[in-house]
């Protein structure tokens, strides 16, 4: 008798469940909006509830996309956005309990929503699936993930970013009722901004000295376009670091920043995914239908 | 022979003015002989005394339908005070609409601040004196328990206590929006206005770090600061010593601004982080308006603050309709168990001496 596991993993496909782990998202996000509209407050167990099932299923997914490509599924726009909102949502679900955060669990459910539906309306983005495309060499592996992890961060910043803008202009506009009031502190989303963007850019950091290691070795193996676009935006955030420690970029600036930076790395998954060069051991195939 | 029945009878500011409330106040040392007098009444069964400064109210359990005119006329024997003029602004409610009474009561629906909940703490006190006293039994046991069952319920399934109605508690939940918490935030209160003072308790309670006074007088402001349990600073340095703090209460009678644009600036780029928030509750205004624009720096003038409070109090208005309904629900099931348990016991044969005064707590 075959064991259970794999008859569960085996009744729908990657895509499936991440459709379905989507759909999970987009009711936490309606139920939030509902909750909002019909008590003028967002609901927190329950959202938190639906992002984590959604979460489970996205990873469930991504596990078997993992296992069909033969490493980490980032081969492909689809599977860039995929990772990004699951490394997101994993942040919130780690970060979003420690403080009021019942806002930025609706907000954190409408990104995910946002980026596993756009990402699985696009089928052009998901036509090729390259397998092994990190050959054996589990540290570029390592590199990729990381790096698209820090998106996953940089996509929480500008969350937060987002929630802070809207806590100052509540407080400057003098509308503190309503749904305004589940609104984490200015200083609680200043601090968790701040850290978020020293782990970005840490992780970002990490990951690109781990891909020049390589890059040295064969500096023909990364086209110019990609190099120019990530260390460009690893410099970007990390003078909006350097500014904010400094004083120099704070509140609405510092908002505003963060939300048009990630808006520019997000621009950037495509041309990056389309300057990779495929390493000699990965093959480019046609999916079948999900 | 008459059936017994749950009472309240007494005063409350919805009809009575301060000044006639100061008279029935009952004081720690009248409350004392007061509940003796009580004990002593005929056919009066069961008894507790709610006493707050808006509201003197006896509930009660009699063995006949005089035993609430009996507390009535000890209560006013007890304070001086007329019998006939207390019942031209008596409250008097029987049976179910007692219960409803002490329902909407406890979930701050008959409070002068809508939806306070200071109320239920002091319904609390006085169920637990009552209960020492062992002037509770059966009935109001039940039904003062059932009463804060059904405060609870209302405060979490409605919006009644949602937003503060106070100037002062607006002030603070500002400060919590912008810092959070108050655990490490100094207190720079500007100007000995009693307004201010309220203010700047109102942070001290909700556990601010510090407080610092700074009046135009500096004997005011150390007489305040010892009064308060603060610190006091020179009003000359007051400007020089804004990047020490992160709220600023100004409350002066200065007939013009004591708070600079470009002395806020120069503080700002000391701790340009941190924010700093100005409650102005002066007027003329303390501190010039043009500073709101400054990034991290956040004004509210007292306009701003009672626009607020009363947006709040529109608000739970609102939710009284929906409260009371929900008590109604709670009143009905209350009175269906209550009304069997008051006909179990024994009435009052009128001339034939009274029922033993109250009974013992059954809990």
């Amino acid at each position: 008798m075959p064991s259970l596991g794999p008859v569960i993993l085996n009744v729908l496909t990657d895509r499936q469940w991440m459709w379905i782990a989507s759909g999970f998202y987009v009711g936490g996000f309606l139920l939030g909006t509902w909750e909002l509209v019909r008590r003028g407050r967002p609901s927190g167990v329950a959202m938190y509830t639906l992002i984590a099932v959604g979460y489970a299923l996205q990873w469930l997914g991504l596990g078997l996309r993992g296992r069909a490509v033969g490493g980490c599924p980032l081969g492909n726009t689809f599977e860039t956005f995929q990772f990004t909102a699951w490394s997101a949502v994993s942040l919130y679900l780690l970060v979003g309990v420690t403080f009021r955060s019942s806002m930025l669990g609706y907000f954190s459910s409408c990104l995910g929503a946002a980026l596993t539906v756009l990402s699985l309306s696009i089928p052009a983005w998901d036509a090729t699936r390259r397998t092994h495309i990190f050959g054996n060499n589990p540290w570029i592996e390592f590199h990729a993930a990381l790096a698209l992890f820090s998106y996953g961060v940089f996509a929480l910043l500008a969350l937060t970013s987002g929630l802070f803008l809207l806590r100052l202009f509540s407080l400057q506009s003098k509308r503190i009722g309503g749904w305004f009031s589940f609104l984490p502190s200015i200083m609680a989303l200043d601090h968790i901004g701040l850290r978020l963007l020293q782990a970005g850019v840490t992780l970002l950091g990490l990951s690109l000295a781990v891909g020049s290691v390589y890059w040295l070795r064969d500096t023909g193996s990364v086209s110019h376009a990609k190099l120019l676009i990530t260390v460009g935006l690893w410099v970007a955030y990390a003078a909006a670091l350097y500014f904010r420690l400094r004083g120099r970029l704070l509140a609405k600036r510092f908002a505003w920043t963060c939300l048009i930076l990630f808006a520019a790395a997000l621009a950037s998954l495509g041309p990056v995914d389309a300057s990779r060069r495929t390493p000699p051991a990965a093959a480019v195939h046609t999916p079948r239908a999900a | 022979m008459s059936t017994p029945h749950v009472f309240v009878i007494g005063a409350n500011h919805h009809k009575v003015p301060i000044e006639v409330r100061e008279k029935l106040a009952v004081d720690a040392g009248k409350a004392e002989a007061l509940q003796a007098d009580l004990a002593g009444i005929d056919g009066l069964r069961e008894f507790a005394v709610l006493s707050t400064c808006n509201r003197i109210e006896f509930y009660g359990v009699g063995s006949d339908a005089a035993a609430a005119e009996r507390v009535q006329a000890a209560f006013c024997a007890r304070q001086h005070f007329d019998g006939a003029e207390f019942e031209k602004f008596r409250m008097d409610l029987r049976g179910r609409e007692a219960l409803q009474h002490l329902l909407e009561v406890a979930a701050g629906l008959d409070s002068q601040m809508l939806g306070e909940t200071e109320i239920f703490g002091q319904i609390k006190e006085a169920y637990a004196a009552a209960q020492a006293r062992k002037s509770t039994g059966p009935v109001l046991n039940r039904v003062f328990q059932k009463a804060f069952q059904a405060a609870k319920h209302v405060r979490t399934a409605t919006a009644i206590t949602v937003g503060q109605v106070s100037v002062a508690n607006v002030a603070v939940e500002l400060a919590l929006d912008i810092f959070g918490s108050l655990g490490s935030a100094r207190i720079l209160l500007l100007g000995a206005g009693d307004i201010g003072e309220k203010t700047a308790k109102a942070f001290q309670s909700r556990g601010a770090a510090t407080l610092t006074v700074s009046s135009r007088t500096f004997e005011r402001a150390m007489e305040l600061a010892t009064s308060l349990g603060a610190g006091a600073i020179p009003f000359d340095q007051r400007e020089a010593r804004l990047p020490d703090f992160d709220v600023v209460v100004c409350s002066t009678s200065a007939p013009t601004t004591v708070v600079s644009h470009p002395a806020v600036d120069a503080a700002m780029r000391k701790r340009p982080a941190q924010p700093l928030f100005f409650i102005d509750l002066a007027l003329p205004r303390d501190v010039e308006p043009s500073v709101a624009r400054l990034d991290n720096v956040f004004l509210y003038n007292l306009d701003d603050l009672a626009k607020i409070a009363d947006e709040n109090r529109a608000a739970r208005e609102a939710e009284i309709a929906k409260c009371r309904a929900l008590l109604a629900e709670r009143t009905e099931t209350l009175w269906k168990h209550i009304e069997p348990q008051l006909k179990g016991l024994p009435g009052l044969n009128h001339g034939a001496g009274a029922d033993p005064a109250p009974s013992t707590t059954s809990t």
